[in-house]
């Protein structure tokens, strides 16, 4: 006997069920406030205008939502093709060695925007070596990529570490980084955009790989939906039995999506460090990989969804830090919480609702639901 | 009429927008045997988990020996003396007959106490009702036929009155179904109740004393099985005038299209699925594979269609050979004109989650005619399945809408549709009617006809007997794995019978 199937409009399928979820994450996320005896209508003030109430804010937040973009993006490719990539994280850190290698030796010689696109394919191929390793194994050995995965993070931050500490780090400097890159290395600010909206700036590190993680959502789509690579995807995704009754190669497929989700977290590194920091220093990805995974579970594996879920969470990003600065009860820990809560939510109980929602649709307007079959039985 | 032991008054029940069922009122006498028959998704199952308490009704009044009772859970059904044999059993495969029996029924910290009682209680019941088994075999060495036996032990140890069996012969031989339905008769003697859903209408017939048919989640007719006929009974089903075997001419076997020699096949755990199997289809000409389910003609599929690894033989198609070693690419043998219609179309055959007319092209995304480059050709892809929709009459004819939402009729039209439209020489079909409604079942018999008569070679394995022998212009036997007879199209169903359940040929004539 099978859950019988009812479907609901798309606007309620990906407004309204998400706009409940994440309403039911922010009064629980309230009742947290309250506890350490904050007020929590204030602190959601401060939360919402922080992210956006002024020029620098928004331009904080997209640069944030930029890096959860690129992540949630990654682990998104490689879930349409059932294939949980836990990776993203160590994928991300590897593509930074990749910018920085390209940087470091051409910054002195070639304008930015001749080492852009070199940065971009070095950060793509050095993500998705990282995560050809883990798809080898899965393919080959049946290591499962959850655990493999999990490995290679800490594998990259061991090599990156000995990397930033050693070889990489310039002579006489205490600080584990590599130097900084000349202005050749740096990209261009987006703040202008925000300025045009008339709201002032006074320094944000918002830059062109915001328009370059918008680029890459639709190419996503383009790739999922509408090529035969996509399809074989996702054939593989739902049923492996499928893909090889179909004749999809379970090696070919598993390598392929894994290589394009490794590329897309290696691009991640872009945003923070030609864009930002304009080095690259320890730990600089600090868990962008695994909000990735959050953002596309919130975001349904869907690149529109990715991006709404990202900006989310860069709301959360940058209105947690003025939050945490305002009110001295609440912690960065809190924030964390909060996400945590965002994330159980709409990500881990996304179903919560949905059976009600149903009954009340199927209630209202029978027909919004699409339903007259009657399917009793699982046939 | 005795008194009734069960009344169903009014029940409702939807799940989401679907209304499972609608109104139902039905009574079953005591002492009776009644039979609820209807075509898949006709609200069966539902309306039997209602009265065993896995579902509540929305609306509506149970009443068991004349007593209003509300059915909570399965315990209260089974307080009411309700029993159930599932279609799937739910036995514990490494435990004895008598550990299964108690399961759930333990009456003590200790099993020692609940054991001895079970022990002579199990006793009791074996010699009153002829249900021999031995209680200290272990489940997963019992033929399916004593599992069914011990499913039915537990109904009755827990003191069941009312015995619903869900689709029971679906696993059996026509053997053990006749055994089975001695056994009930005995129950029904001995004054129990027993309900009996399934969609065979000749069961129906041979045991039932009063039937129920559902369509749509109604009860729309009830009748006095001995003054009812099969056709009628299809007809209320369907809402129309079925054709319950397909019309075929002659067949003129033309040339060896496929071929299989000494063809063994062992599963992932070394076992011998398929032994030394040989025999040949013709163009134009449709053998039929009988068998129970689980002798190994899955495992012949897989073989044949390039999906599960060989371990000796060989296979000709057209001629020549097909790589077996498990590396045969399934895209390349489509290509040498091999279409395959899987028995799973769930998992296999279709992605449900896919669109319908994504479905459409599953084995065939590679092929020119839906590409544009590295990329879909959307339109040629919607303008393709609209096509097919049209040809196979699938309903709703819409290509956008989601396969899980097709009935499992539909569903097998959208499989039938790719592989046949493909123009192959070669088909292959797996249980081509499982779960398929009586009106899509006619249409597939006769599509499946048209193709033999077009000179295609067609081979089709089937659990149903009675599609075997109404398809097929020549009939092979599976038992163990090994193909142990060949029969023409007129052999009687109790002679297949007898093969199928591995009776010797010697045996069989006698």
């Amino acid at each position: 006997m099978s859950t019988p199937y009812a479907k609901l409009p798309a606007w309620a399928d990906y407004g309204l069920i998400p706009l409940i979820n994440l309403s039911v994450a922010f009064i629980v996320a309230g009742f947290v406030v309250m506890l350490v005896g904050e007020n929590p209508f204030r602190a959601a003030v401060i939360l919402v205008e922080g992210a956006f109430g002024k020029g620098t804010g928004i331009a904080f937040t997209l640069f944030y939502a930029t890096t959860f973009i690129f992540t949630g993006l990654s682990v998104a490719v490689a879930a349409h093709c059932s294939l949980f990539n836990i990776g993203t994280e160590g994928q991300a850190y590897i593509g930074g060695l990749g910018i920085a290698l390209v940087c470091l030796s051409l910054d002195s010689v070639l304008p930015w925007w001749v080492i852009f696109p070199i940065a971009i394919v070095a950060a793509a191929a050095f993500g998705a070596a990282w995560g050809f390793i883990p798809a080898y194994l899965q393919a080959k050995r049946g290591s499962h990529i959850v655990i493999t995965t999990i490995m290679f993070n800490f594998i990259a931050a061991s090599v990156m570490v000995y990397l930033l500490v050693g070889p990489l780090k310039p002579a006489g400097s205490q600080a584990p980084q590599t130097r900084n890159f000349l202005s050749g290395a740096e990209l261009p600010k987006l703040n202008w955009m925000i300025e045009l909206f008339g709201a002032k700036i006074r320094s944000a590190p918002l830059n062109i790989c915001f328009l370059l993680a918008l680029v890459m959502a639709f190419l996503v789509w383009l790739l999922i939906w509408r090529t035969r690579l996509g399809y074989e995807m996702r054939t593989y995704g739902h049923s492996s039995k499928a893909a090889r009754y179909a004749g999809i190669s379970e090696t070919r497929i598993i390598i392929t999506a894994m290589m394009i989700s490794g590329a897309l977290a290696g691009m991640m590194a872009l945003n923070p460090v030609m864009g930002d920091q304009h080095n690259v220093a320890i730990d600089f990805v600090s868990g962008a990989g695994f909000v990735g995974i959050a953002v596309a579970l919130m975001g349904r594996l869907h690149p529109v969804g990715i991006v709404l879920a990202a900006i989310l969470f860069g709301m959360l990003y940058q209105g947690g830090a003025e939050l945490a600065f305002e009110m001295p009860a609440i912690s960065r820990d809190m924030i964390v919480i909060i996400q945590g809560l965002v994330i159980l939510f709409a990500g881990a109980l996304e179903h919560m609702f949905r059976p009600y929602i149903q009954a009340l649709f199927a209630s209202v307007s029978p027909k919004s639901v699409g339903m007259q079959a009657v399917n009793g039985k699982g046939a | 009429m005795a008194q009734a032991a069960i009344e169903l008054i009014g029940i409702n029940k939807s799940f989401g927008a679907v209304r499972a069922n609608r109104d139902i009122n039905l009574e079953v006498a005591r002492g009776t045997i009644h039979g609820i028959v209807g075509e898949n998704g006709a609200g069966k199952s539902t309306l039997m988990s209602i009265l065993y308490g896995f579902y509540q009704a929305d609306s509506g009044e149970i009443r068991v020996g004349g007593k209003p009772v509300s059915i909570n859970t399965s315990n209260d059904a089974i307080a009411l003396g309700i029993g159930m044999v599932h279609q799937h059993f739910m036995l514990v495969d490494n435990f004895t007959v008598l550990e299964n029996v108690i399961l759930g029924a333990e009456n003590d910290a200790l099993l020692k106490s609940s054991i001895a009682k079970a022990r002579s209680e199990l006793d009791r019941l074996e010699r009153e009702y002829g249900l021999e088994v031995d209680p200290d075999a272990v489940i997963e060495e019992l033929p399916v036929g004593l599992q069914q036996r011990v499913e039915i032990l537990k109904a009755l140890y827990r003191g069941a009155e009312i015995l619903i069996l869900d689709e029971p012969t679906g696993v059996l031989t026509p053997a053990e179904a006749d055994h089975l339905f001695r056994i009930l008769k005995q129950l029904k003697d001995q004054g129990k109740t027993i309900v009996l859903i399934t969609h065979k209408l000749r069961e129906i017939m041979a045991i039932t004393d009063t039937v129920s048919v559902m369509r749509q989640g109604t009860i729309v007719a009830t009748r006095v099985t001995k003054e009812t006929t099969v056709g009628e009974l299809a007809e209320l089903m369907v809402g129309r005038r079925v054709l319950l075997r397909v019309e075929k001419g002659q067949s003129e076997a033309g040339a060896i299209r496929l071929s299989v020699r000494n063809l063994t096949v062992k599963d992932q755990r070394g076992v011998t699925m398929v032994d030394n199997v040989s025999f040949d289809v013709r163009g134009g000409e449709i053998v039929g594979i009988a068998g129970v389910a689980g002798n190994g003609q899955s495992e012949l599929l897989e073989a044949i269609s390039g999906i599960r690894h060989a371990v000796s033989g060989e296979v000709m198609l057209e001629g020549k050979p097909i790589d077996l070693t498990g590396k045969a690419d399934p895209g390349e043998l489509r290509d040498r004109g091999l279409a395959h219609v899987p028995e799973d179309r769930h998992h296999v055959g279709l992605v449900l989650a896919f669109e319908e007319n994504e479905n459409s092209i599953l084995g065939y995304h590679d092929d020119e005619r839906y590409l544009k480059g590295p990329f879909l050709d959307i339109d040629a892809i919607m303008a393709d399945a609209k096509d097919k929709i049209e040809k196979y009459d699938i309903r709703p004819g819409n290509p956008r809408l989601k396969t899980a939402n097709f009935s499992g009729g539909n569903q097998q039209k959208i499989v039938l549709a790719r592989e046949m439209e493909q123009d192959p020489g070669v088909l292959i079909v797996g249980q081509p009617t499982r779960g398929v409604d009586v009106g899509a079942i006619e249409f597939i018999h006769k599509r499946l006809i048209a193709m033999r008569d077009q000179g295609k070679a067609v081979l089709v394995v089937s659990v149903e007997l009675d599609e075997i022998r109404s398809l097929s212009d020549r009939i092979l036997v599976m038992f163990a794995g090994r193909v142990v007879g060949e029969r023409g199209p007129d052999a009687t169903e109790g002679e297949l019978g007898l093969l199928m359940a591995g009776v010797e040929r010697q045996e069989a004539a006698e």
